[in-house]
């Protein structure tokens, strides 16, 4: 089978992005006779892995960012470097013949390399996080997971991506927000997945991601999760706008328990796995028809 | 001036729920919702927006296409993978991936490239019942969240000093990346809210680390504590090795949503007076 991307994204933390996210995967692979992989892209706060408690590593390799280092006898203090960098990343005191970058502020984008006539700039790698490849009972899960202090979160997911390219149906847990790193996470993607719940935040929030995935010329849809928690009109909101509704996962709160302790597959209720199993008939019929 | 940031790590901890909570405690403070990707304490704050400013960061960059000659000299310098030459020849930018940095337009041979500044995010100050709210707007897939979050800090403490207020409590970003990061960085206390499941955990203690890192001090609050109490029993031992004070234990109640759904805060909308006095004792230790 050819590959196929899904996202699972949600403007609001805590609806249950890494939630679905998992028991799609499982359902998934339950149903369908290939290999699946889950790409966890929240890279701040990565938690996919922890429901998978028997997975075992299988690859590692840490990300690096490559952060220019000015060689101060080689400098002849023009400058130049200092007025191209957008980020105000590089300190430079002409008298005392001293410049230094601040890697916190650097976004590695190459300018002060392009601009030197003297070759003044090397390289020097910096470790924003790491990536990891575990075998799962259901499948292949990646992991990307930034170094604490790092705010290459973006940069991160974006090499995640790479390093963990399949050419199978392949889920994406995005991180919660709407900025860069989740525009990284819904690059080239074919399909989204956006989780909301019943309340007025996460309406408020979904508002914010459906604008989001509109901009980019997604497709998209949105699954109910917590359903029956909140009284705001969601579904209403999703008639006016014509968007899909993909299903509804019924608040439960002793599943909601057994996810807490990351005891999410024993024992899934009726009436979620209902739920999943007709999501996931409703993904089949996109692969086919995107 | 006090100035005490609410994290938690993972979204849904109740964050927002809990700095809500203490604009009904604290006599006098001025509001500031560091969620700028997502900000929702104004859904509980009802703001009259007094005073509107865009946040002017960052360039939009724009290809002329009658000038470019596709020589892809901008696609091969790019580190973003922003722009490709399509099949007609021309330079095409993909907004959403491009940082700003102008390499492209400083290298076009054919000067066809331009930037203009980015001026898609906004940022207010309004006016609650609890007193000043402010507070951001991002534009759709905006980045540098971060400096958004350091501009609405700086002018929530400029604030605070001209009206002589006494405290400034930010509602923090879920995550522990660069919004996170800035809305750390100079405070003076930070109060974590774990949610008691193995992912609020997980996240949690990634916040603290980070927290231990900025060496600024740091409370807890425990969040739906029945929902795991074994974990709850392991997270008290943790801080309490760690040495940071646990200032209550909230159980999972239907009333944080019922509350939200009112555009009320919890102490406007409960009836239950052990979680009142419970949330006023996270007050009395951190204020």
């Amino acid at each position: 089978m050819s590959s196929f991307k899904i996202a699972i994204a949600s403007g609001k933390g805590g609806v249950g992005k890494t939630t679905i996210s998992v028991l799609l995967y499982h359902q998934l692979q339950k149903t369908m006779n290939e290999t699946i992989s889950l790409v966890d892209c929240d890279v701040e706060e990565p938690n996919s892995r922890i429901f998978f408690p028997a997975s075992t590593q299988t690859n590692k390799e840490v990300a690096y960012q490559e952060i220019p280092m000015i060689d101060t006898t080689l400098c002849s203090f023009c400058r130049k470097c200092v007025n191209v960098c957008e980020f105000n990343a590089i300190m430079m005191v002409s008298a005392l013949e001293h410049a230094e970058v601040n890697e916190s502020l650097c976004h590695s984008c190459g300018a002060c390399e392009y601009v030197c006539d003297r070759q003044a700039l090397g390289t020097k790698r910096v470790a924003i996080g790491e990536m990891s490849q575990h075998n799962t009972s259901t499948g292949v899960l990646y992991e990307g997971r930034l170094e604490i202090g790092s705010v290459m979160q973006t940069r991160l997911i974006g090499m995640l991506k790479e390093w963990g390219a399949t050419d199978h149906l392949t889920i994406y847990d995005a991180p919660p927000g709407t900025s860069c790193s989740v525009v990284e996470t819904l690059d080239e993607m074919d399909y989204v997945i956006l989780v909301a719940e019943e309340t007025s935040f996460g309406l408020h929030d979904l508002k914010l991601i459906v604008r989001l995935v509109k901009a980019l010329q997604l497709p998209f849809g949105v699954l109910i999760n917590k359903a029956g928690l909140g009284t705001t009109p969601l579904k209403a909101y999703l008639e006016q706008e014509h968007i899909e509704l993909l299903g509804e996962v019924p608040h439960n709160l002793e599943f909601a328990k057994a996810s807490a302790q990351a005891d999410i597959f024993s024992n899934i209720p009726w009436s979620i796995q209902t739920s999943l199993e007709r999501v996931t008939q409703k993904i089949k019929h996109k692969r086919v028809e995107l | 001036m006090r100035e005490i940031t609410v994290l938690s790590g993972k979204g849904g901890a109740g964050k927002t729920s809990i700095t809500a909570a203490l604009a009904s405690l604290c006599p006098e403070a001025i509001y500031c919702d560091n969620d700028v990707d997502a900000s929702d304490l104004h859904l509980i704050f009802s703001p009259q927006k007094e005073q509107s400013y865009p946040f002017e960061y960052g360039w939009e960059m724009t290809i002329d296409p009658l000038k470019c000659n596709g020589c892809q000299l901008c696609e091969s310098l790019c580190r973003f993978q922003a722009i490709h030459v399509n099949k007609d020849g021309k330079a095409e930018m993909k907004l959403f991936k491009c940082e700003g940095c102008r390499l492209c337009e400083r290298s076009c041979p054919q000067k066809a490239i331009s930037a203009k500044v980015n001026r898609n995010n906004h940022w207010f100050i309004s006016s609650t019942r609890f007193g000043y709210l402010v507070h951001a707007e991002m534009g759709v897939g905006e980045e540098n969240s971060g400096k958004l979050v350091s501009l609405i800090r700086k002018e929530s403490r400029a604030l605070a000093k001209q009206q002589g207020i006494g405290y400034v409590i930010n509602d923090g970003p879920p995550g522990i990346g660069c919004s996170t990061i800035a809305s750390i960085t100079g405070t003076h206390a930070v109060l974590v809210v774990i949610e008691t499941s193995e992912s609020g955990w997980h996240d949690a203690i990634r916040v603290l680390e980070l927290a231990k890192k900025w060496d600024v001090p740091t409370y807890a609050i425990i969040n739906k504590v029945d929902i795991n109490p074994v974990l709850s029993e392991k997270i008290n031992l943790y801080l309490k090795k760690k040495h940071i004070p646990l200032l209550a234990s909230i159980p999972w109640s239907k009333e944080f949503v019922e509350s939200m759904e009112r555009q009320q805060n919890i102490i406007e909308y409960s009836q239950d007076n052990v979680l009142k006095a419970s949330l006023q004792n996270v007050w009395d230790a951190i204020k």
